[in-house]
């Protein structure tokens, strides 16, 4: 007997060990809109609120503003937060600033009515459309400058940055190789030897969406389609074949150490790779693969149960106006409103001086095409390059 | 009387442990059950009783991630239980009691240092542009860290120090009169460990290695971080849909591949729990 209540307390311990590490969560109720009448939770526009100058004293009655999963190092959001807060005295809150689309939607879901609970997310395409039924349908002041194929037609999600699939590379570290430029490239068999074991992406495809998009690009310059990604899974086993495919994560300090040369990546991760290494003395070029042109789009959308609907609203404003997709661009990252912008002669001149040229334009994936895209991704990748 | 007394008295001891587990391992258990037992149609967002999930985790990729992730780590629990078994005795026959002690802290240590500063680094000693990577090519040139024999190399790095921890005490405890005792009474080496010394190690050798199964099984930063999913484990892929950028929707799949991991570690402690009770009941009489 005792030693089956050793066993018990054994058990228990673990347990404890466990659970040791799960958060409490914040207990209070949702703060109240004070100070205004407007319950900003179901405008649908700023005008239909009262305007923006009744959204703004609202915002700054609440005071502050939950945010997930924005790295500050990303797309210039450091920049924009510190701006934020700066402009309107509103503080803001980022929770788990390195977790993932997935993680977003889990913390909507389960921190519904909190005071903790985001107030608006930035996620991938993925992970917008399927959950409409979370976000708050709201409409920003500049709505008609984003294209239709980057927005939902109720307002539910609307693209705010995004960009295209670039290769980046220490010249230096593929000597006496040219730098790759396109796929193509990366398959020439008289650099080969050159690329071995040199070629990375942002991780693994069916978790990092910068990875599961360099795939597709590959797939776009193998003859596979926006319904087709076969072609990009057999590429990368071929690269692996070719021993020039390195499964590690690229990050800064990756490409510093050599460990990965070259990276297939977002062209805002990369240019950022590029120019915070210059200080290191290393030359990283960034080219968008003339080949395989992919580009995607990241979404904006605000809980329904946003503790601080007029803050979140307010948020919105914020990075649509030009002000806030300039400081995307500051990022390398292409601001959806760009077409817009360029028309109307509001570009930041420099930031835009600072983007890969890309010539031509691109089709953006349907919400079905990216499920069949993922479904044969998560089936085909690990048989693939097993 | 005084019996019936005395195993209430420990069951009344353990009883709010025992509330607690309920609380902290039952409760989890049942949610990962009923959300793994249920579906959610993509087009309705209606949420249905469904074996869907549960067999979606029993085929395909599924079922290659949950061998993959039991033929690693039973491969690199036995590597690390016999290394480490090995390592443990000649510490233990050593003399100097502060080489012990600073093992024993090292091993502690060690032990827990994994996720994605282990795997980097390895990066920067056998990976590509690695120190050690020309060396590494030469002895071994098919060798490319990112695959399964490249884990198999790195697991053994914190699951070692973990069965030297777990078996140290007890080789302290194989008393050198012993030997002697059985020395004396015409006993070879091979005899004394197949009749004392084996036995006496066996309870705390099998929970090293139920140890190390368990830490290698559950393991993932690591491995994420040096194969990026080409090597498909059950722990990769219950990220990949619960907390992923790319796959949506399928948070109920997650939970059935977590159901399948309580499983197999409840099939291990089944093997585990009558083994030790076996080697345990030697001891005792």
């Amino acid at each position: 007997m005792h030693r089956t209540a050793k066993l018990a307390c054994a058990a228990a311990a673990v347990a404890l060990a466990a659970t040791a590490c799960s958060s409490s969560k914040g207990s209070s109720a949702g703060d109240s809109a004070a100070g205004s009448k407007t319950d900003w939770s179901k405008a649908t526009s700023a005008t239909a609120g009262g305007g923006m100058d009744a959204l703004v004293a609202a915002a700054k009655a609440e005071g502050s503003l939950n945010l997930i999963t924005i790295p500050a190092t990303w797309a210039n959001y450091g920049t924009i937060m510190k701006d934020f807060q700066a402009k309107y005295g509103i503080k803001i809150t980022d929770a788990n600033p390195n977790g993932s689309s997935g993680d977003e939607i889990t913390a909507l879901q389960h921190d519904k009515g909190l005071s903790s609970a985001p107030d608006v997310v930035d996620v991938g395409n993925s992970h917008a459309v399927p959950y409409t039924s979370l976000f708050a349908d709201y409409k920003v002041s500049t709505w008609s400058d984003i294209p239709a194929d980057l927005k939902d037609s109720n307002g539910a999600w609307y693209g705010d940055y995004g960009g295209y699939i670039s290769i980046a590379c220490d010249a230096a570290k593929v000597a006496p190789a040219p730098c790759p430029k396109t796929f193509a490239d990366l398959l020439n068999p008289a650099y080969t030897a050159d690329y071995k074991g040199k070629v990375a992406m942002s991780g693994n495809p069916t978790t990092a969406n910068a990875a599961f998009s360099a795939v597709w690009a590959a797939a776009l310059a193998n003859g596979g389609s926006l319904s087709n990604i076969q072609p990009g899974i057999q590429y990368f086993a071929k690269l692996k074949a070719n021993g020039e495919y390195n499964p590690v994560t690229d990050t800064e300090s990756t490409i510093q150490s050599g460990a990965t040369p070259i990276t297939i990546d977002w062209e805002f991760n990369n240019s950022q790779f590029a120019s915070d290494l210059k200080a290191k003395g290393i030359d990283l070029t960034v080219s968008i693969p003339s080949d395989g042109h992919y580009s995607a789009f990241y979404d904006q959308a605000v809980n329904k149960y946003a503790p601080h609907p007029a803050a979140a609203r307010l948020w919105e404003e914020y990075l649509y106006s030009t002000v806030g997709q300039n400081d995307f661009m500051g990022g390398f990252a292409r601001p959806s409103e760009f077409t817009a912008m360029q028309s109307a002669g509001t570009l930041d001149a420099t930031a835009e001086k600072n983007l890969p040229t890309v010539t031509g334009t691109v089709a953006i994936p349907t919400s079905a095409e990216q499920n069949a895209a993922q479904a044969a991704l998560t089936s085909g990748w690990a048989t693939a390059l097993g | 009387m005084i019996r019936f007394g005395k195993k209430l008295g420990a069951w009344g001891a353990v009883l709010p442990l025992l509330g607690y587990c309920a609380i902290a391992l039952g409760l989890p258990i049942w949610a990962l059950l009923w959300e793994g037992l249920h579906a959610t149609d993509p087009v309705t967002q209606q949420t249905s009783v469904s074996l869907s999930n549960l067999t979606a985790s029993w085929h395909g990729i599924y079922l290659t991630g949950l061998l993959d992730s039991l033929r690693l780590s039973l491969l690199s629990a036995v590597i690390s239980a016999i290394l480490g078994l090995v390592a443990a005795y000649a510490i233990a026959q050593s003399r100097g009691r502060i080489l012990k002690q600073a093992i024993l802290t090292a091993s502690g240590v060690l032990a827990n240092f994994g996720g994605i500063p282990l795997a980097f680094c390895f990066i920067a000693t056998i990976g590509t542009g690695g120190v050690f990577q020309s060396w590494i090519q030469h002895v071994w040139p098919s060798f490319q860290l990112g695959t399964f024999s490249g884990i198999e190399v790195v697991y053994p790095y914190f699951l070692l120090p973990l069965m030297v921890l777990t078996t140290l005490p007890a080789l302290d405890g194989l008393r050198t009169q012993w030997k002697e005792a059985s020395a004396n009474l015409g006993g070879s080496a091979w005899q004394y460990w197949r009749h004392v010394g084996g036995p006496l190690l066996l309870p705390s050798a099998l929970g090293g290695f139920v140890l190390c199964f368990g830490s290698a099984f559950a393991a993932y930063a690591t491995a994420q971080a040096l194969t990026s999913g080409s090597v498909p484990l059950v722990t990769m892929q219950i990220n990949a849909v619960l907390s992923g950028n790319v796959i949506a929707n399928q948070n109920n799949l997650g939970m059935a591949l977590a159901v399948n991991t309580i499983v197999i570690c409840g099939l291990m402690m089944a093997v585990y729990l009558p083994l030790r009770k076996r080697s345990a009941k030697w001891l005792e009489s």
